[in-house]
């Protein structure tokens, strides 16, 4: 309780590990962190694996891409190709279908992708107005603990929300329809659709903008406002020269985080829209429980290319992550 | 100035309509079940459910042994890695994360296909195994809100001194975690669990592959074919949420803000 101890464990911390100055205990230091390695190997890494390699076998067991090309189903995507061709060159609308998985990844990508910029884009606006609006200080407490509950509030109970809202009996349609006269049902809304979706996920999309981007915008320092001032910098320049280049990371790794979260969620879209709308959690989930692609490996493709987007999507994040950090220390 | 503060209270309003307008909606709808007038008669049906509490009362069950075995596994983990083997750190961080780029269908698939009565671990041949892999699911789920949680309650103990104090004590690895490393960061620990309680609770994806009697299969299920009773269920879920995030911040009143020395 010392001074004196203090500084020696800061020294030896900073400059030797323990492990290192002692390397023949190794074995009983790592003994330590066994049960979480082995958790992890078992529950986490080993199961994915299964299925990574799973993708790239076929009912043999031999290696084999099919399942990899069977994604794509080659005939009906040159049929589609030809058909969006077509359609092209003549004018029509040849209503031309994607093969069904290539579809639902591709619907799936559209909703997480449109989710997360308007969750992003309405979440930092949030929180600029309560960092730097000149809001009441209850105001921002408030809107952040709401947020901490909002961004938890996801999976079925939100799909009732919304068709309690925005369903063909909801209160919103109801009042529109009555008071305002406009019936969004006849003019094409739909809450089983890509935009009833969508609208329904910035639900949870917003809130986790704002309590992830909320400490970024508190990392702007005043004197960088000041400094900009003192040197004749105009409100304009300020933002276009200072603010956005040092949220732009941050904000993108948001985003990228908001696409990860709505592409592996599943459980508000089939609450909401059964299995009508064919996005690509719902394709795997109908594929384990009763094997409708009629081949158990397309199935491990399937999961493979999720975890493919999701993957590439989280290195991304990391980057983005890293290079915010310089500034926002 | 004063045109920002405009455009501020503008978006606030409407942020708050988006969010206030749906919960309402739902109110009203879960209270519209007597014909013409307001009543709690879903809450009622609902709440008398036979199925409603059983499958209410094993989610909880779940959850609490989730919270359970996550602490079982990432306090000593944690604890360790801040003591002896920091050069681990990032690997820790990034297993923790990967359950974020992971999506839970797709783990709890490669449970399925992993774990089946014919594997050589086949967790899935009786029902005891297959709750028990239920609760190992939603742990590694739970993983980077607990590791994130007990890391943050970590840094803010002296870890190096309480160790070698109780050593001196006499007090061996198991003494030191249970007594003196848990009691320190139990705040954290308790706002990792109760994040871990919202986010179990109403988990529909693994609990519904694993063929689980869980509140989330059971609120899917009344969704799908009654009218008034999701919305109240709606309600109740947010409430419980609600009342988990609050906990959290009561709690994080009480935790220590910094170390009273770095470590």
């Amino acid at each position: 309780m010392t001074d004196l101890s203090l500084s020696d464990h800061a020294i030896a911390g900073k400059t030797a590990p323990p492990s290192e100055a002692r390397a023949f205990r190794l074995p009983t230091q790592w003994l330590g962190v066994a049960p979480f390695f082995i958790f992890a190997i078992m529950f986490l890494v080993l199961p994915t694996l299964y299925l990574v390699l799973g993708a790239f076998q076929n009912a043999a067991g031999t290696f084999t891409f099919d399942n990899i090309v069977g994604i794509f189903d080659p005939p009906n995507l040159s049929n589609y190709i030809q058909c969006q061709y077509d359609s092209w060159i003549s004018w029509v609308d040849g209503n031309c279908r994607l093969p069904t998985i290539l579809a639902a990844y591709w619907i799936s990508i559209k909703i997480s992708l449109a989710s997360s910029l308007i969750g992003a884009f309405a979440g930092l606006a949030i929180a600029i107005a309560i960092v730097r609006g000149g809001l009441p200080n209850w105001i921002r407490s408030a809107t952040l603990t709401f947020s901490g509950v909002a961004s938890n509030f996801a999976g079925v109970p939100l799909a009732f929300a919304f068709l309690a809202t925005l369903g063909r009996l909801g209160l919103a349609t109801v009042i529109l329809n009555t008071v305002f006269g406009l019936n969004i049902y006849a003019h094409g809304f739909n809450i089983l659709s890509f935009w009833g979706l969508t609208l329904t996920y910035v639900y949870f999309q917003i809130p986790l903008m704002v309590v992830i981007i909320t400490p970024a915008i508190d990392g702007l320092k005043k004197e960088w406002g000041e400094a900009a001032a003192t040197l004749g910098a105009t409100t304009a320049q300020y933002w276009r020269m200072v603010v956005i280049p040092v949220i732009w990371p941050s904000f993108l790794g948001t985003v990228i985080l908001l696409f990860a979260n709505a592409f592996g969620a599943i459980a508000t879209a089939y609450a909401l829209t059964g299995s009508s709308l064919n996005i690509i959690p719902i394709v795997l989930y109908a594929q384990i429980r009763g094997d409708v692609l009629h081949n158990p490996h397309l199935g491990y493709a399937i999961a493979f290319g999720m975890i493919v987007i999701t993957g590439l999507a989280n290195v991304f994040y990391i980057w983005f992550r890293t290079r915010s950090e310089r500034w926002l220390k | 100035m004063k045109s920002g503060r405009f455009w501020a209270w503008v978006v606030f309003a409407l942020g708050a309509a988006y969010f206030f307008i749906p919960l309402i909606a739902t109110v009203e709808f879960s209270m519209r079940m007597r014909r013409g007038v307001y009543s709690f008669d879903a809450y009622e049906v609902v709440l008398g459910d036979p199925r409603f509490q059983a499958t209410f009362g094993y989610s909880v069950l779940a959850a609490i042994f989730t919270i359970i075995l996550g602490v079982l596994i990432v306090v000593p983990t944690a604890y360790w890695i801040r003591l002896r083997l920091p050069q681990l750190r990032p690997v820790v961080e990034f297993i923790t994360l990967l359950p974020l780029v992971i999506p839970a269908i797709v783990i709890v698939f490669g449970y399925i296909r992993m774990y089946g009565s014919n594997s050589p671990l086949p967790f899935l041949a009786s029902d005891t195994g297959t709750n028990a892999l239920l609760v190992i699911g939603y742990a590694t789920l739970a993983l980077p809100y607990m590791y994130r949680a007990v890391d943050t309650g970590l840094r803010t103990i002296d870890v190096r001194t309480l160790t070698e104090a109780a050593q001196i004590l006499g007090a061996g690895w198991c003494t030191i975690i249970a007594r003196v490393i848990l009691p320190n960061v139990l705040i954290a620990v308790l706002s990792g669990a109760f994040l871990t309680f919202a986010i179990v609770l109403g988990e529909f994806t693994m609990a519904s592959l694993l063929n689980r009697p869980a509140f989330g299969p059971y609120l899917q299920n009344i969704g799908a074919n009654r009218a008034y009773e999701p919305a109240a269920l709606a309600i109740i879920a947010f409430a419980i949420t609600w009342a988990c995030m609050s906990l959290i911040q009561i709690l994080s009143r009480f935790a220590p803000r910094s170390a009273n020395r770095p470590n």
